[in-house]
């Protein structure tokens, strides 16, 4: 099996100086692929997409994009190497207009990026219409499109999403999974955390279930949805 | 006619002065709301890196004056603001490297930064009363009016004269290109709008590569010209005196703190607002009410609602109001 | 060397300053004169008082209050209020008549929040409100105005103001807490709870406020006049010269009586301020110590998580507060009394704010020892940076011409360093030794 396209190979490590939370987590995505992490509460999951991006501080273990090792590099630098990540809360300008909102999220980009922008519009139509709007007065759903959208203009390699459903309506995760699947049509690799484990598995290429900073079960979504042993202690049976 | 006469007088005294008075005020809290969106904390060496920048503006006016140069009817302080600023910048963004910077990289509290900005306060202080003295300084020079109030009586035939000083004009002019060219610049550059971005969430400013210490530099350049542009008109408009300097931090926090701490709309509506209530409560209205009550009304004292002296008593109320009632303030800040 | 040892040594240090400035006119620094010692000792044990106010409500609960030249000056206005003798006449000439003057104009804004409180949101509310306040006002001037009128005619080159209840000086002291606290309190009610720089900002204000009423309501503080020849608690030095047994007394010493007298009372005051420093000081250890006082470090330390366990940290702030300002009137109380004069025109920010906040800062916060030993050591600086800066400036300079125009004005300059220096020395402490000289155990 060749190398994924970014992989949290062997993690282990914690906040700055505090205990470890991660041990031995393995996180990976290929590409053109959806992977998604799941798992109880407290399980590790956002941590160990954090790591991934380099917000802790991973004291053995990996991180590769593309097989290059990045596991020095500050979250900021890693942008620049192609990794886009949506944060689970605060992840919008609130005060700016949606337009400047994916303005900012093409900072690091000297180019031209109104194509971009265009493609950003195609697939979150709604927010053409709202593009002069302040970001902060849009719905919950709205904002995450505008969340993604930001994290979409630079243009990366593989999208990170954390927890991008939390706190919507389930007509409104349902649309949101929609736009999901949609980004990743377009080729766009996509590792994601979720607390809804059924309905991120049904769309996932490939599945983590953490516990207590550890992998679990690897597999499949479905292998995992199938899984006994998972439906039981995860999805509730 | 009495009624001519009457809003003639207001204007004289009230309206001309307080729109003056306010666009100094709304250039103040402009740097002050600046410094909190971006920095994050209540800068109280605002008042004298405003003091400074005047003073520099002035030792300049002078040298120009020694010199013979001058600006015709404008006065030659306008010639040496460009300089008063420059030296402004340098000193703040010297003070930023030296002392800010630190406790930016310890993630200090918002008031250990306060407390710092006292110390640079201290010593901006000391530096001005140092190099100019703590005495009155006045340096304008050039036409003193406008509209001289004869001049006016004599064209209009009214019985009430208006006099516009040319400091007035002068300053609702300057805020007027100032405030349009800093609001072109934070809405409309790259530049500005990621210092927007970085007031608004600065952990994602982060992640979008918006280069924090670019943002701040940029910051305190931006409050240096404001701060001196202000504290020298001023210093036009009134005199220059360094602890009344200090002393204008009062009523600027409060036009900040008003508008909402973080948003420049609001400091300039705040800066109006403090500046408006200072003169019209202050203001003896024997004279507008002679024209426009019936004899049997007239006030027969100065109907005036609070003496001068409690100028700051007035921006003291309207704060404590704002911070009673709507601490975010009137356009809605950062801060509760 | 262990922590006490290097503190006493500390305080040690300090008292050997003030020796000096008692003994030697070395360095140049020093003046050789033990009045001039004691006249700092005394501003230093006052500077002392206002320091431990201050880190009660710094160092245990984290309020950054920046208006403490206006409880310093309503200390001042209690001595006024309560050691003057009456005014003959003014009572009965306007006295009453403010009285019910400010009576009235509080019930005026009683009135307001009660209409605030009771009557439901909206137009009608804020019209009532509006009404209440300026027919209040209206009512308020008219009946103050002829008050304050007639009391400031009475014998105006003298007095002019309605003059005090004619008590004991020492009364005073705790009147002016007393004072304070009052003004503190409706301080705290409304900038407590806010973010942490609101209540600078309002604290900065009330002060002005407290001086410009000071300076303008000659009718009580007869203003920039100035108040002159307050009561003392200690005898005058003329009674002292012309007592021949000092005078003996003083000789078997070796001194003339003048000095002997100077001294003599310097020394009294000396004592008194040591005596309210020491007793102010003990209570706030045994507050520090007690469980309030740990309460009260655990919500500066984490205020999320002692609101989450039930403390009311907005009440508790509200408490300290008060505390601090009281001590920091009842300090203000003591400084007038020494100077026998309340002079408004005199409150500065400069010296009375922010150069207590220096000697907090440098004492080291938290720590109410160090606290003292900011405000003596401190205070002796701030008197002699100015000896010592025309010194550097004289030094500099010698190179130049006598008649140098630049010499001269770096000279005339030199007392400005004061502020300078102060300032260096706040970022200085801040930034490499932010517990400062005696650290919060």
């Amino acid at each position: 099996m060749s190398e994924p396209f970014l992989i949290g190979d062997s993690m282990t490590g914690g906040y700055g100086k505090g205990p470890d939370i991660l041990h031995d987590c393995t996180i990976a995505v290929n590409s053109g692929e959806i992977a998604v992490i799941v798992g109880p509460n407290g399980a590790g999951k956002s941590t160990g997409m954090k790591a991934v991006f380099g917000m802790l501080n991973v004291r053995s273990g990996a991180v590769r994009l593309a097989g290059e090792d990045i596991t020095h590099l500050s979250p900021q630098e890693r942008v620049v190497k192609g990794m886009g990540f949506v944060p689970q809360t605060s992840n919008i300008f609130t005060s700016m207009t949606v337009e400047e909102n994916l303005e900012m999220g093409a900072f690091i980009r000297t180019d031209d990026f109104s194509d971009t922008m265009e493609q950003v519009y195609h697939l979150f139509p709604i927010l053409k219409d709202k593009r002069y709007q302040a970001a902060g007065e849009l719905s919950g759903g709205q904002r995450q499109q505008v969340a993604v959208g930001r994290a979409l203009m630079t243009k990366p390699k593989v999208l990170m999403l954390d927890e991008p459903t939390a706190g919507v309506s389930p007509i409104v995760m349902d649309e949101l999974f929609d736009r999901i699947i949609e980004v990743a049509r377009t080729g766009l690799p996509i590792l994601m955390v979720e607390q809804n484990a059924k309905q991120a598995l049904e769309i996932a290429d490939k599945g983590y279930v953490l516990v207590q900073g550890a992998n679990a079960y690897t597999g499949t979504g479905q292998e995992l949805l199938a899984d006994p042993e998972v439906r039981k202690s995860f999805l509730g049976g | 006619m009495d009624f001519l006469n009457a809003f003639v007088a207001l204007s004289n005294f009230v309206l001309i002065p307080g729109i003056a008075y306010g666009s100094q005020l709304a250039l103040g809290a402009l740097g002050v709301t600046l410094i909190y969106g971006i920095l994050r904390f209540s800068n109280f060496a605002h008042g004298d890196t405003m003091a400074f920048g005047t003073m520099v503006t002035i030792l300049f006016t002078w040298l120009f004056q020694s010199w013979g140069i001058s600006a015709g009817p404008l006065p030659t302080a306008l010639l040496a603001l460009p300089i008063g600023i420059v030296f402004t910048m340098a000193l703040v963004v010297v003070t930023d490297r030296a002392v800010f910077k630190f406790y930016r990289e310890q993630k200090a509290k918002p008031v250990v930064f306060v407390m710092v900005s006292l110390g640079v306060m201290f010593m901006m202080n000391g530096l001005v009363r140092f190099i100019i003295g703590p005495g009155d300084q006045r340096f304008g020079d050039g036409e003193r009016f406008i509209i001289k109030a004869r001049a006016f009586k004599n064209m209009t035939g009214l019985d009430e004269g208006l006099a516009i000083k040319t400091s007035q004009g002068i300053t609702v002019i300057t805020a007027i290109i100032v405030v349009a060219l800093l609001f072109w610049f934070l809405n409309k550059t790259r530049t500005g709008k990621s210092m927007r971005a970085y007031s608004d969430n600065e952990d994602l400013a982060l992640l979008s590569g918006i280069n924090p210490e670019r943002v701040v530099i940029i910051t305190w350049l931006i409050v240096a010209a404001l701060a001196t542009i202000a504290g020298t008109l001023y210093g036009l408009d009134k005199s220059f005196k360094p602890f009344t300097y200090f002393q204008l931090l009062l009523p600027i926090f409060a036009a900040a703190i008003v508008g909402g701490l973080g948003s420049p709309l609001g400091a300039i509506a705040g800066g109006f607002v403090i500046a408006m209530s200072e003169v019209m409560i202050t203001y003896a209205w024997k004279k507008v009410g002679g024209y426009i009550l019936p004899e049997s009304l007239a006030p027969d004292g100065l109907a005036q609602l609070l003496s001068t002296d409690y100028k700051f008593a007035v921006s003291f109320a309207i704060l404590v109001i704002v911070l009673l009632f709507k601490p975010t303030g009137i356009f809605k800040g950062k801060a509760v | 060397m262990s922590d006490t040892l290097k503190h006493t040594l500390l305080f040690v240090g300090v008292g050997l300053l003030l020796v000096l400035e008692g003994t030697t006119t070395a360095f140049g620094v020093f003046s050789g004169s033990w009045n001039s010692s004691l006249t700092i000792l005394n501003m230093g044990l006052i500077s002392a008082i206002m320091a431990l106010g201050v880190n009660l409500q710094w160092g245990f609960a984290g309020l950054f209050n920046v208006g403490i030249m206006g409880f310093t000056a309503l200390g001042g206005l209690a001595v006024v209020l309560t050691s003057m003798s009456p005014t003959p006449g003014a009572w009965e000439a306007g006295g009453q008549q403010i009285l019910l003057a400010l009576v009235l104009g509080a019930a005026t804004i009683g009135l307001a929040i009660l209409a605030y409180q009771k009557m439901t949101a909206g137009l009608a509310r804020t019209a009532a409100m509006l009404a209440i306040l300026i027919v209040g006002f209206v009512i308020y001037r008219a009946v103050l105005d002829p008050g304050v009128e007639a009391v400031e005619g009475i014998n105006a080159a003298l007095e002019g103001n309605i003059g005090g209840l004619g008590l004991p000086v020492l009364m005073a002291w705790p009147l002016g807490g007393l004072l304070a606290a009052g003004v503190a309190w409706l301080i705290g009610k409304t900038a407590l709870g806010l973010r942490s720089d609101y209540l600078a900002i309002a604290t900065l204000g009330i002060a002005e406020i407290i001086i410009a009423v000071l300076k303008n309501e000659d009718w009580l503080s007869r203003g920039v006049k100035n108040v002159v020849g307050l009561p003392r608690p200690l005898p005058y030095e003329v009674d002292l010269q012309a007592d021949p047994a000092f005078v003996e007394k003083a000789a078997s010493w070796g001194l003339d009586a003048t000095t002997a007298s100077t001294i003599y009372v310097k020394l009294g005051y000396s004592a008194l301020f040591a005596i309210v420093l020491l007793v102010l000081l003990w209570m706030a250890q045994m507050a520090l110590k007690s469980p309030w006082g740990r309460m009260m470090r655990a919500i500066r330390d984490n205020e999320v998580a002692a609101n989450a366990m039930g403390k009311h940290v907005t009440r508790r702030h509200l408490q300290i507060f008060i505390l601090g300002s009281a001590i920091c009137g009842v300090a203000g109380a003591m400084m007038t009394t020494l100077d026998s004069q309340l002079t408004p025109g005199t409150y500065n920010p400069l010296r009375f704010t922010f150069l207590i906040w220096v000697m907090v800062i440098v004492g080291g916060s938290g720590n109410n020892f160090g606290a003292v030993l900011g405000g003596l050591l401190v205070w002796f600086l701030w008197i002699k940076v100015e000896p010592l800066g025309v010194l550097v400036i004289e030094m500099i300079t010698s190179g130049m011409a006598e008649d140098s125009g630049l010499r001269a004005h770096l000279l005339e300059s030199a007392a400005h360093m004061r502020l300078f220096t102060m300032g260096l020395i706040l970022l200085l402490v801040l930034r490499f030794s932010p517990r400062g000289l005696i650290p919060e155990k």
